[in-house]
């Protein structure tokens, strides 16, 4: 799935004018023939919604309330599936390993991207010549992402522990060391994703009048303190939505742990969606890996609703 | 003063340029190994290859079905990038043109959907389209990615910005809601068509979840999964799995080159709502 998949916070209302207003103006009488406009419309999207989304959906809750392995006939075991899960530590693991990438890679890609997005924001030579180089590895797979790094971070010839070398130091053992795993994965997807934090803060901060800085440093106000006080409190509705998105996808990672680790060494980077990949094909537990989506899911919707109630607090919309 | 400011902003330059060939290096470096035969089994290539050829490229279209898995990676993209376009733009001309009852709930169901994870439905969809007999084809990995809530999302805000007055001026001269839709709607959004169509052609040509699940001969898979598949059968032979990388990459590089305005454009606009 691509990053920006995902429902930006705020829908923004827009304004209508009279022939809007004419042309949605709700009638009595529309008759048949309008509503077969209205599903002709509709039914080219509503088909593969209903049965590739919300169909499926509501069948991986039913799926969650049975003990399946895919083949045989499914057997209904009620919350047992919840039940087993919540008391395995295996799936409290995984969700602390889920949480330790997102603690990790978040403040890397936002403080990344917010320092790169104000240096292009300065009358630089060069500006979209570089903002391409820094975008491009948003637009290359997990997997290639995933390999890639896998050859660069690798622990007996990889170019990195190489340089390393050269100046003495013994390079980590990156992606087959339990304790560097994690780590490996954080740094590639932080690779990935910065030119990607850096557009969408670069044009928050492009949208900034200009006016209201000036007007902070003919108060005084030297470039930290405008920085604080001006600019970041403006920026919030950009930096909300790079929260809310890479939590969104920091919940979901899978791909490139999948290419990069596979969940090891030894389950140090079995995270959510890896646990239930291998719960459902390698183990045969169909329910038991629906239950866990379910979980996730959950967890997903409870930290957006959270945030999308917590903005008041501290995001500005103009 | 001057002179400081100055002495800052060659800093800057200095910073954010050598930022950028940290950036690039892995891309270098990507193809350089794959134009270094025997890469990784002794050691380190060098910066520059001194002995380069092209043996891993011919290893990937020779000893592995390569050119197919390129070939079905561009079908399964242009297939899923129209139907997107079709889906999408139909339903996007139903939220921002047409009266209905329920409208305002039926679009905020679509736009539920996007917040339902893929691995919520990996069990039930691998159930669904075993059910049709569709694992292992090239149709059970496109129609689960036949609706985008995001492109519906994104070309109903376009249409939101196209005048009401341009469609009573064409209901005036007797067109009905389908004549709108095709030629005074249609053309007036194809930035966002062109920026749809880029994301919906980068996401299938990047998707790995839903083809791995689903395609599971050789000859049917696409490139991640092909790539992955490589990397456990190429263990150490990273100038062959490094070729195949560069494969990926290149055709994804130059739709950013001809198309980078409309990704950076629909990422930005995607921040500002």
């Amino acid at each position: 799935m691509s990053v920006i998949t995902t429902p930006p916070a705020a829908i923004p209302i827009v304004a209508e004018s009279p022939a809007t207003r004419r042309a949605l103006r709700p009638r009595r009488r529309r008759g048949i023939r309008h509503t077969l406009v209205v599903v002709a419309f509709l039914l080219p999207s509503a088909l593969p919604l209903v049965f590739f989304v919300l169909g499926p959906m509501v069948a991986a809750a039913v799926i969650s309330l049975t003990e399946w392995n895919l083949l045989a006939p499914a057997e209904w075991v009620g919350l047992d599936n919840y039940a087993n899960l919540l008391g395995d530590p295996a799936t409290w693991a995984v969700f602390a390993h889920t949480l330790y990438y997102i603690a990790g890679y978040l403040p890397l890609v936002y403080f990344g991207g917010l320092a790169l997005a104000l240096a292009l924001n300065t009358a630089l030579k060069g500006r979209s010549l570089l903002r391409g180089v820094y975008f491009l590895p948003v637009v290359t797979s997990w997997i290639v992402v995933a390999i890639v790094w896998r050859w660069l971070l690798n622990p007996s010839n990889g170019i990195v522990n190489a340089t390393l070398a050269t100046f003495g130091i013994d390079g980590p053992g990156w992606w087959t060391d339990p304790a560097w795993a994690m780590p490996s994965i954080i740094l590639a997807s932080a690779w990935k994703d910065l030119g990607f934090v850096m557009v969408i803060l670069l044009a928050g901060l492009q949208a900034i009048d200009p006016e209201l800085v000036d007007a902070a440093k003919v108060d005084g106000a030297g470039w930290w303190r405008r920085l604080v006080s001006v600019v970041m409190p403006l920026l919030s509705p950009s930096t909300f939505f790079v929260v809310v998105i890479s939590l969104i996808n920091g919940f979901q990672v899978f791909d490139q742990v999948y290419a990069m680790t596979g969940g090891g060494p030894g389950g140090a980077t079995q995270v959510v969606v890896q646990q239930v990949y291998d719960l459902t094909f390698r183990y045969g537990s169909a329910g038991e890996a629906s239950a866990l989506s379910w979980l996730l899911f959950l967890v997903i919707l409870a930290v957006t609703v959270m945030q999308v109630r917590g903005q008041r607090k501290w995001v500005n919309y103009a | 003063m001057r002179e400081t400011t100055r002495g800052r902003s060659i800093v800057l330059h200095a910073v954010v340029i050598a930022g950028a060939l940290v950036m690039f290096f892995p891309f270098y470096w990507t193809v350089v190994t794959s134009l270094s035969p025997g890469a990784g089994l002794s050691a380190t290539p060098s910066l520059w290859p001194a002995d380069s050829g092209l043996d891993a490229y011919r290893e990937l279209f020779t000893e592995l079905p390569f050119a197919r898995v390129i070939g079905n990676s561009i079908g399964l993209a242009i297939v899923t990038t129209l139907v997107q376009l079709i889906t999408s733009a139909t339903a996007a001309y139903a939220f921002s043109r047409l009266a209905f009852r329920g409208r305002t709930v039926v679009f905020g169901v679509y736009l539920a959907t996007m917040m339902i994870p893929l691995q919520v439905l990996i069990v039930p969809l691998f159930a669904e389209l075993k059910a049709f007999g569709l694992i292992d084809t090239y149709l059970g990995a496109l129609l689960p990615t036949f609706a985008s809530a995001f492109g519906i999302f994104l070309l109903r805000q376009a249409m939101n910005q196209v005048p009401f007055e341009l469609d009573e001026a064409a209901t005036l001269d007797g067109a009905g809601h389908f004549r709108i839709f095709w030629t005074v709607v249609l053309p007036n959004i194809r930035p966002a068509l062109a920026t749809l169509a880029v994301f919906a052609f980068m996401g299938s040509w990047n998707s790995f979840l839903w083809p791995l699940v689903v395609l599971r001969s050789p000859e049917l898979q696409t490139l991640p999964i092909a790539l992955a598949g490589l990397q456990g059968q190429y263990t150490t032979q990273w100038d062959v799995i490094m070729a195949g990388s560069v494969v990926s990459i290149l055709p994804m590089l130059a739709l950013y080159v001809f198309a980078q305005k409309y990704v950076i454009q629909g990422v930005a606009n995607a921040g500002l709502k």
